[in-house]
């Protein structure tokens, strides 16, 4: 599934998050979304899941068609936020049926439960739940409905060494199914590991986007850190 | 005609075919039977010492211009009978049954319907008038008289009678040293009771509800009330009970519920208020100033708007000892009063004193935060306006 | 009502009724109405002292439980936002998930004690109708309220200001208001536009109600006459059902204004 965002801005008050951003990411391509802090990462991905709504002329197009408001269309997104806080008083199990019933899905992608080993933890409440075994119900609910898009914001910040490996090869079996993906992190290894493309956000607007690849060649490093460390520099 | 026992008998078609026409043969203390029937006669007139007894209750029906049996002779019994059809006058006071000037008479178990004025009394002496049914027409206040009307009389017991829809259920003036008792007066436009310049009255165990406005006593002195009921009165100007200029008077375990202004001071001084029971009236007690050394002790005072209100800062009379259901102090020494002495009158009420439309902030927040300011600070109320003793317990109930 | 309101309410109703407070809540109205029946001495009594609880404790509760729920659940409202979920579903469901065990708490803490009393009193009946109902939409109103300016304001404390500030205006400052306008314009009779004032705040349409239900002797004497006649009756009490409902609908539509328009 491809997305596309047109001339993209978005205000906050007096302060303008997103001044005209330009993208196409292409269907089954895993694209990183990378910037200095409060580049507007945060508001790129919620304005692509609606949860953010973009300023007069701004286009965000899915698959071809132009989103204006419906929700129709995020029944084949997954999203995974930083820190999901579900209602504490419900049981994880009691969380995922409501999800399911919304979307109407008889049989969900249940795979990670097991890997994660969330299973005895599901008759929980959620709020007796540590934050790790949150996370890990959290990347249950991103992807059990096998979406064709997966926005993943942070992903493996709060999932332990293990989980956060079977969660990328989980991840790794979707977009070799055909998954695009977008996702920001800080953690250079992940995105080393996960991004074919990658953004360059500064200040609501793209500086890079391309191939990985492209962009080491560009500056002459091997190392993703490095030439992201470069990109960061102040400019002259 | 006439047997042995000085019986006459009335029957309609016999030889005696009207009250009239027995009362003509009759001698004095013979007894005259009246036979169920109507009877049209012109005014009956009683001027021997008789019994006139109904049997089967026959109904004397009026042309409407006139009292239907007026009585002048002292010891007449009427009993038993029915009268009907007296009409509104301008100019005379026309009544189901007038007693003038007599002394002994006993009227009862009569039932009066349909006319000006009931049972009418003027200048009598030691009469009776018990278990007497009289229930008006319900006509406008002009257009009603009074269903038991005394005056300038004394030593009356008016017992057991039932009085509806008149101006005024029982009305006395300069009556004096009479009883009231167990009588019912209710639904009528003005005064369930009204009595003035009547000293030395005993009104007891009688019931008084829904009348326009309640019960008025003026212009008396010793006047007893005991254990009567005052109930939904209630109007723009409705009192349970209203006493003007009454003086050494005692109201004892009467029972005010549910009236506009449940009991109401004006002028009256030196009156006893003890153990009554004011229960979901607007105002329990309304006392102006010029009401002077009265005294309220031992009463309850339990879902009122307002228990106590006046019109001014000034207080002469003493509130002691009484049960509010507003009071919340606690009694440590255990002797039965509370602690904290308790301050019955409201801001609030001084407020919808001043500006009636207030009244519709009741039991608003804001009004309850004033109340618990003033309280606290008095600076509007009247200072002596307090009960130093109030009770923690109902009167007459255990906890 | 659509299928994904009615399990977001559920939802949410699941996991409010849940929580520890809710049902401290719905003891504490228990012990009092259970308190007042049983010390005041009679249930009549009990009814007139429960009036400030229908009038004040119950929106207070309604205002600061609604507002930091709404809060509370902001991600997982974000969360539902991105499944294929209509906004007007989640709005919708929130308010009602919040409502719904705040209505339930309300009439069984209150309703229960009362309806064991009115098995020895009967009479009372009508009384406990009264305040069933009118508290019942109260906490529909304050809700509303609560919902909708959570939404509105980012900040929580803010927004929890904002909604005490609605309650502290409805109960108290609003009537004194009132009061103040009667008391400096003394010399034009002010019935009409007082009897409008009134109409317009839900705690004061509540408070006459319960007041010609508990306190009608007091009203029909002076001016009251005025206001039983435009309160009582099928008529008035439709009235006062018809303004509290408004009073409901108005904040509950404004919300979902701003919902609809609100970034996550």
């Amino acid at each position: 599934m491809s997305i596309e965002v047109k001339r993209l801005r978005k205000r906050f008050g007096r302060m303008e998050v997103l001044r005209g951003v330009d993208l196409a990411f292409a269907t089954g391509r895993t694209t990183a979304i990378v910037g200095p802090n409060a580049a507007g990462k945060t508001t790129l991905i919620k304005a692509i899941l609606g949860l953010v709504r973009p300023d007069q002329g701004s286009e965000v197009w899915i698959d071809g068609t132009r989103v204006t408001g419906e929700s129709g269309y995020r029944e084949r997104i997954g999203y995974m936020p930083q820190a999901a806080r579900f209602p504490p008083h419900l049981t994880g199990r009691e969380v995922l049926s409501v999800l399911c019933r919304l979307r109407g899905a008889k049989d969900p992608n249940l795979e990670l439960v097991d890997l994660l080993g969330l299973e005895p933890h599901l008759d929980k409440r959620v709020g007796a739940l540590s934050g790790g075994s949150r996370q890990k119900l959290n990347a249950v609910v991103a992807t059990m409905f096998r979406p064709a898009v997966l926005v993943l914001d942070e992903p493996t910040a709060g999932l332990d060494p293990r989980a956060s490996a079977i969660f990328k090869d989980h991840l790794a079996k979707a977009t070799g199914a055909g998954a695009t993906v977008l996702l920001t992190s800080h953690i250079v290894s992940e995105l080393e590991d996960l991004a074919e493309d990658l953004v360059f956000l500064v200040e609501g607007q793209v500086r890079f986007h391309g191939p990985v690849d492209d962009l080491k060649a560009q500056a002459g490093e091997a190392k993703l850190e490095r030439v992201l460390a470069r990109l960061l520099e102040p400019s002259p | 005609m006439i047997d042995l026992l000085g019986t006459i008998v009335v029957k309609a078609g016999s030889a005696v075919p009207t009250l009239s026409a027995a009362l003509a043969l009759a001698r004095p203390h013979d007894t005259v039977v009246v036979e169920a029937g109507r009877y049209a006669e012109p005014p009956i007139e009683v001027t021997r010492p008789v019994v006139i007894l109904g049997r089967g209750r026959p109904v004397f029906v009026g042309r409407g211009d006139h009292t239907v049996i007026r009585v002048t002779a002292d010891s007449v019994t009427i009993a038993g009978i029915a009268v009907e059809r007296v009409l509104p006058s301008n100019v005379a006071e026309p009544s189901a049954i007038r007693l003038d000037s007599v002394a002994h008479c006993r009227v009862a178990d009569v039932e009066v319907r349909d006319s000006f004025f009931g049972i009418y009394g003027s200048a009598v002496e030691s009469c009776l008038i018990e278990n007497n049914r009289v229930v008006g027409p319900g006509r406008s206040e002009q257009e009603s008289g009074n269903a038991i009307h005394l005056w300038s009389s004394r030593d009356v017991t008016v017992r057991g009678n039932v009085v509806e829809r008149y101006r005024d259920g029982i009305y006395l003036e300069f009556v004096t040293g009479s009883r009231l008792e167990g009588n019912r007066s209710r639904d009528n436009r003005r005064f369930g009771l009204h009595f003035m310049f009547s000293d030395d009255c005993l009104y007891q165990e009688n019931q008084f509800s829904r009348n326009g406005a309640g019960v008025a006593v003026m212009y008396s002195k010793q006047v007893r009330m005991v254990a009567n009921r005052f109930e939904h009165n209630r109007g723009q100007a409705a009192y349970g009970l209203l006493l003007k200029d009454i003086t050494d008077s005692r109201l004892e375990k009467n029972v005010f519920d549910a009236n506009t202004i449940a009991l109401y001071f004006e002028a009256a001084n030196r009156v006893e208020a003890v153990e009554n029971h004011f229960s979901s009236n607007g105002w329990a007690i309304r006392m102006l100033a010029n009401s002077e050394a009265n005294v309220v002790t031992g009463n309850a005072f339990v879902g009122n708007g307002f228990d106590v209100s006046t019109n001014s800062r000034s207080n002469a009379s003493r509130f002691d000892g009484n049960f509010w259901d507003r009071y919340r102090g606690y009694d440590l020494d255990r002797d039965g009063f509370g602690d904290a002495p308790f301050r019955p009158v409201r801001l609030f009420s001084l407020v919808v004193e001043q500006n009636e439309p207030s009244l519709i902030l009741l039991r608003s927040a804001f009004v309850d935060l004033l109340d618990a300011a003033e309280r606290v600070l008095p600076i509007l109320t009247p200072e002596t306006l307090v009960d130093r003793r109030p009770l923690l317990a109902m009167p007459g109930r255990s906890r | 009502m659509r299928g994904a309101t009615r399990r977001i309410i559920a939802t949410h109703a699941t996991n409010v009724g849940r929580s520890r407070w809710l049902l401290v809540y719905t003891g504490l109205l228990a012990l009092a109405a259970v308190l007042l029946v049983w010390l005041g001495g009679s249930a009549a009594r009990a009814l007139v002292s429960l009036i400030n609880v229908v009038l004040l404790l119950v929106p207070l509760m309604a205002v600061v439980f609604g507002t930091l729920y709404v809060y509370n659940a902001r991600e997982f409202t974000e969360l539902l936002l991105t499944q294929p979920v209509e906004r007007d579903a989640a709005y919708f469901g929130l308010v009602g998930g919040l409502a719904v065990p705040l209505v339930v708490a309300f009439l069984v803490g209150v309703g229960v004690p009362l309806g064991f009393a009115a098995f020895s009193d009967l009479t009372i009946l009508p009384g406990i109708v009264a305040l069933l109902g009118v508290g019942t939409l109260l906490v529909l109103v304050f809700t509303a309220f609560a919902v909708a300016l959570a939404v509105r304001v980012e900040d929580r404390a803010w927004g929890l200001g904002a909604a005490l500030l609605v309650w502290l205006v409805c109960t108290v400052i609003y009537d004194g208001l009132i009061l103040l306008l009667l008391a400096t314009v003394r010399d034009r009779p002010l019935e009409i536009p007082v009897l409008v004032m009134t109409m317009l705040n839900p705690i004061d349409v509540a408070r006459i109600q319960l007041l010609l239900t508990f306190d009608i002797a007091a009203l029909l004497g002076y001016t009251g006459t005025v206001y039983e006649r435009v309160f009582s009756g099928l008529l008035g009490r439709s009235l006062a059902v018809v303004v509290l409902l408004v009073c409901a609908m108005v904040p509950l539509l404004v919300g979902r204004f701003w919902f609809r328009r609100k970034d996550f």
